[in-house]
């Protein structure tokens, strides 16, 4: 390198220019890294999401091919909100939830007041799945939820039963929660909580929620109550109204409320 | 020239080990052990973390001015530490999820930046990147020794094959509970030093001072 020579190695016009060149060989490797992979990592960010799909739903064995399960027990749907029906022009491969949430086409304005999940848009239509068991009857409808905690928003899916009000789980497949406090949503002791909790009281709304403490057998209406998580009150309230939310009449109560109507016409 | 690259690729595993002599990247070592499948990958990630830092800080050494040579060496070592991670995310999805910040944690790894200032700033690329590796497998041995222990005693388990039926599946064995805890990581490497200081006793460190022998004629 003869014409950096003529710099003096000290001098501040080596440095920077120095510095300069390593900084830019260096982007161009990192840079080159994440597009050359990123094919195969949103390849394993589905294969992700979806074992959290059949996760939730109790559908799942360590070992299992996921892509092949999800494609034999799982038929994706996509709802409109405002209605509950589904969507028939939308292909389900090409639709992406949070994507839409950006879309001002696709989406609408969650007004303050109504905000109690923290996630400002809304997309106008959710992708939902349906378990079927071996006789293709309804085992199960998974709903993707998500809403703010303390740092992050967190993701996950909840899991019902097909009388759209017993709930089989709640997993989160992504969040930045405090490691050890509110991160402990993932903790599968806390998940095994949800498991046979029911939504709705007696008069059709929302009851279900996180409360502060633990559930004793002489908590009131312990059918809709989930221990807090200790040291996480935030982030607990926020998977409490991420839930009421989500199930409220703004989320999938139209959904909701249209395959019960089903079930009991059968 | 061949005998120097033996003893620099050899020298780190009993003689001059990262972690047992120089007692260098212990966080990492207590925080990734409790599976062995998590240990193997942390290993190979270090290793070509040590071993590519330590040939490009090398190749361009006589070129770096002095009072930037810390940042440059961050730098290297930040970016390759972010090329491993997306290539861990692309090939290892499931591990990486699991190891989460201890892959980006290894530009905090004092083993690599160590190696970069102590060896490979005054020494020749090809032997730089021996001892890059070199270094990364005396960190290995310690990780693979712990990570083994760990897995095998407290879940019964090696690689994820279940080797001792736990009692709690209908087995006899009862896992120790301890080890699935940072601190277990602690003992193990302690016993592990202990062990190899009892065999090559010219590890022992010298004593920092002398405890001042009393006579009982000085306290009367």
């Amino acid at each position: 390198m003869p014409g950096l020579l003529t710099f003096s190695r000290d001098g501040v016009a080596y440095i920077v220019v120095f510095a300069l060149a390593v900084c830019l060989v260096c982007s161009v490797f990192v840079a080159a890294s994440a597009v050359y992979l990123k094919p195969l990592q949103v390849a394993n960010a589905q294969i992700d999401k979806r074992r959290n799909i059949l996760q939730v739903a109790e559908l799942y064995q360590p070992g299992d091919d996921v892509n092949e399960v999800f494609n034999e027990r799982l038929e994706p749907r996509i709802v409109n909100l405002e209605t509950g029906e589904f969507a028939e022009d939308i292909d389900p491969a090409e639709y992406d939830q949070r994507e839409a949430a950006r879309d001002p086409q696709m989406s609408v304005n969650v007004p303050r007041g109504e905000d109690i999940a923290g996630i400002k848009r809304r997309a106008k239509y959710a992708e939902v799945y349906l378990a079927r068991d071996e006789n293709g009857e309804l085992s199960a409808i998974i709903l993707p939820v998500h809403g703010y905690g303390l740092w992050s928003t967190m993701y996950g899916f909840l899991a019902l039963e097909p009388d759209a009000n017993t709930v089989i789980g709640l997993k989160f497949y992504e969040q930045g929660e405090t490691p050890g406090l509110g991160g402990e949503v993932e903790n599968p002791k806390w998940r095994a909580l949800w498991d046979g909790k029911k939504v709705y009281g007696e008069d059709g709304e929302v009851r279900l929620s996180v409360i502060k403490g633990a559930v004793g057998p002489d908590t009131p209406q312990k059918e809709h109550k989930v221990d807090g998580l200790s040291g996480a009150t935030l982030t607990s309230r926020g998977v409490s109204s991420m839930i009421h939310y989500w199930l409220g009449e703004r989320g999938f109560e139209p959904f909701l409320d249209r395959i019960r109507e089903q079930s009991e016409s059968v | 020239m061949a005998n120097q690259a033996t003893k620099v690729l050899t020298d780190p595993l009993f003689n001059n080990n990262p972690i047992a002599l120089q007692v260098l990247g212990i966080c990492s070592a207590l925080a990734v052990t409790t599976q062995l499948a998590t240990s193997l990958l942390m290993c190979a990630a270090l290793t070509a973390v040590v071993a590519c830092s330590n040939l490009s800080v090398s190749l361009i050494r006589n070129h770096i001015p002095s009072s930037i040579r810390i940042i440059v060496q961050m730098t290297i070592i930040a970016s390759l530490v972010i090329v491993v991670d997306q290539v861990m995310k692309a090939f290892a999805y499931d591990l990486a999820k699991q190891m989460s910040v201890f892959v980006g944690l290894i530009i905090t790894n004092c083993i690599v930046m160590g190696r970069a200032e102590a060896f490979a700033m005054k020494e020749p690329p090809m032997l730089s990147f021996l001892d890059g590796i070199g270094n990364g497998l005396g960190y290995s041995l310690i990780l693979i020794v712990v990570g083994t222990l760990r897995e095998l005693f407290g879940s019964g388990s090696l690689l994820g094959y279940q080797l001792l039926p736990l009692a709690s599946a209908g087995g006899w064995y009862e896992p120790v509970g301890m080890m699935l805890l940072p601190p277990s990581a602690f003992f193990i490497i302690g016993f592990f030093i202990w062990g190899l200081r009892t065999w090559k006793s010219e590890q022992v460190e010298k004593a920092d001072y002398q405890i001042h022998q009393v006579h009982r004629t000085e306290v009367m």
